[in-house]
């Protein structure tokens, strides 16, 4: 990333309440032009309404946002010919066909007949669409009309994207078909800023991730700077005696032991690089470990550590918390 | 491009919209049609031969055919409102809207969509159902004039209503809650000169039923299709139509800019 590039979207102080129910307590962001930009935080923290502000759905009550130069609230015109959104519930006329779909889109972007024509027939080849074209959105799985809903956001050719959950109810097929696209729409330059429950899905695709907690950015960075911040990530290791518990402790020394269940807890992120290091050490030391797990840092770690408390959202069992990858 | 170049050109897409929506879905068309159709059998063939009696000494099924078919038309009108409201809570419901509201385009014309869209699809219904009346027994005295004042007439109050309805389809919060909101548009042409002139009504339904819209309305198509006077009944229809058109207007204007927050 340069830093000569310019900033896509900026806001400053930028607030919104219902009532006496605070959404956004000013909210300061700024978001270089053609990177990958996400939004990470529980429901309720405040992404959606910062996507709606910033894509004209919403005013906001306070503060000001400039997407590519223009104010969102005073000339929302020009902004609306810049940007795309694909929201969280589904945007596709459902009476329609794919093709139709993306028809009427065209037409909305007023678009020449030829273009629109050319324009559609690429985005239906490039999302895997072209077989179902002619069927009613109706009749599209999950994950196609996942595919429909961005594409259609697609047919404008817009600067700015800003995807609402994006993959939030698609299978794991489905999601990193999307991750793919997303990557390859920031390639050509597109600015995409999206909003995201899964760190995981912070971390395969954004170049900054900003972590939203009752209306509060609560912590900005790249995702290995804001992963630096979280100590979940660790390796446990486990011993058959006290003797090899001691002698792992001796290697590992920032690590914490736990003595009656004789494992120890080492610090790591949970990647492959760091699980190698590990075991190159208790090689080194000759050590025998009797079982090995990796924890890796998710929304429930990045919540514990920058708040205080766990993220008590209901259903969450830890997110891809796999023992090896 | 003009600013209304624009808006005509986003309003025609909308409307192009509108009508594949029809042509996907016809059986809601259908069902629109198929009330009023029904309500005209029922009325000329169950009770016409004795309401038609009480029209007057010489009365029977034939007259009654004639008084019975405006407010078969306005019931007409109201059952397509009916169909208006479904489709734009619809509308609503789906996440369509909130990205039509991000896109640069002539805002109103979502709704402009809907408004033009149901008022052809009542005029294609009111001619179907005129021609079920032609052939029950309905035999209009009007000449070319008359026929085209009367469209013009039916026309006004479909366009007064469509928007009445837009707007109930815009404030209601779900699909099933605004397919009953125009449920009392079927009523009234019951509670006016529809089925039965007022003076054989009693006194506080008759001043209802004298000074609501529809009234006016079937009076001045009465005059104009079968030659009964209309007095100051036309200008009335005109009025009501004048003012249910501008107010229901910008309350949905009204209620689509102030948007939703889902």
């Amino acid at each position: 990333m340069t830093s000569s590039r310019k900033p896509a979207i900026v806001t400053t102080e930028l607030r919104k309440s219902y009532g006496d129910k605070v959404v956004l307590d000013g909210i300061d962001l700024m978001i270089t032009e053609g990177t990958i930009y996400a939004l990470l935080g529980p429901n309720g923290a405040g992404k959606t309404t910062t996507v709606q502000i910033l894509s004209t759905l919403l005013r906001a009550d306070g503060g000001h946002a400039r997407v590519l130069g223009h104010d969102v609230t005073r000339e929302p015109d020009a902004v609306r010919e810049l940007i795309g959104v694909t929201g969280q519930f589904s945007a596709v006329d459902n009476l329609l066909t794919g093709r139709e779909n993306l028809n009427l889109m065209a037409d909305l972007c007023h678009l020449d007949r030829a273009e629109g024509r050319r324009r559609i027939a690429d985005l239906l080849a490039r999302f895997d669409l072209a077989e179902v074209a002619d069927k009613p959105a109706s009749t599209y799985s999950g994950g196609m009309r996942r595919r429909l809903d961005l594409a259609m956001t697609l047919v404008g050719d817009p600067r700015v994207i800003f995807l609402d959950e994006p993959t939030t109810g698609l299978d794991p097929r489905s999601r990193r078909a999307m991750w793919h696209i997303i990557r390859a729409l920031a390639a050509e330059g597109v600015t995409i800023l999206l909003t995201t429950q899964y760190l995981e899905e912070a971390d395969q695709l954004a170049d900054r991730v900003a972590f939203l907690d009752h209306g509060r950015l609560i912590a900005e960075g790249t995702p290995h700077e804001l992963k630096r911040l979280i100590p979940g990530g660790h390796v446990v290791l486990s011993f058959a005696d006290q003797e090899g518990l001691d002698s792992a402790a001796r290697t590992f020394a920032a690590a914490t032991r736990d003595d009656a269940a004789l494992t120890l807890q080492v610090p790591s992120d949970g990647g492959v690089g760091s699980l190698r290091s590990v075991l190159d050490h208790l090689d080194r030391d000759a050590i025998t470990v009797a079982g090995l797990s990796v924890h890796t840092p998710d929304l429930d770690d990045v919540f514990l550590a920058l708040t205080g408390r766990p993220d008590t959202r209901a259903g969450r069992s830890g997110h891809e918390r796999a023992s090896a990858r | 491009m003009s600013t209304l170049n624009l808006a005509l050109r986003d309003s025609n897409t909308m409307l192009r919209r509108n009508l594949l929506h029809m042509r996907r879905y016809p059986s809601l068309t259908l069902m629109l049609i198929g009330l009023p159709v029904i309500l005209l059998l029922l009325f000329v063939y169950v009770f016409g031969g004795t309401l038609g009696a009480g029209l007057g000494p010489l009365g029977g099924r034939a007259d009654y055919a004639n008084y019975v078919t405006p407010g078969i038309l306005l019931i007409t009108v109201a059952s397509a409102a009916q169909g208006t409201a479904i489709s734009v809570a619809m509308d609503m419901a789906e996440g369509i809207i909130a990205r039509f509201r991000t896109m640069a385009i002539f805002r109103p014309s979502v709704l402009t969509g809907h408004v033009v869209g149901s008022v052809l699809q009542t005029m294609l219904s009111l001619a179907a159902v005129t021609g079920v009346a032609l052939l029950v027994g309905f035999r209009p005295t009007a000449g070319a004039v008359e026929w085209l004042a009367a469209i013009g007439v039916l026309t006004m109050i479909t366009f007064a209503v469509t928007w009445l309805t837009v707007a109930l389809g815009l404030a209601t919060k779900s699909v099933e809650a605004a397919s009953n909101v125009p449920m009392p548009l079927m009523l009234l042409p019951f509670l006016g000169s529809g089925f039965v002139p007022t003076d054989s009504m009693p006194t506080a339904v008759r001043l209802f039923a004298d000074y609501q819209p529809f009234t006016p309305v079937m009076e001045t198509l009465r005059g104009l299709l079968l030659g009964s006077g209309i007095g100051s009944n036309g200008i009335l229809a005109v009025a009501w139509c004048a003012v249910i058109t501008v107010a229901s207007f910008l309350w949905a204007k009204a209620l689509y800019n102030r948007g939703r927050t889902a």
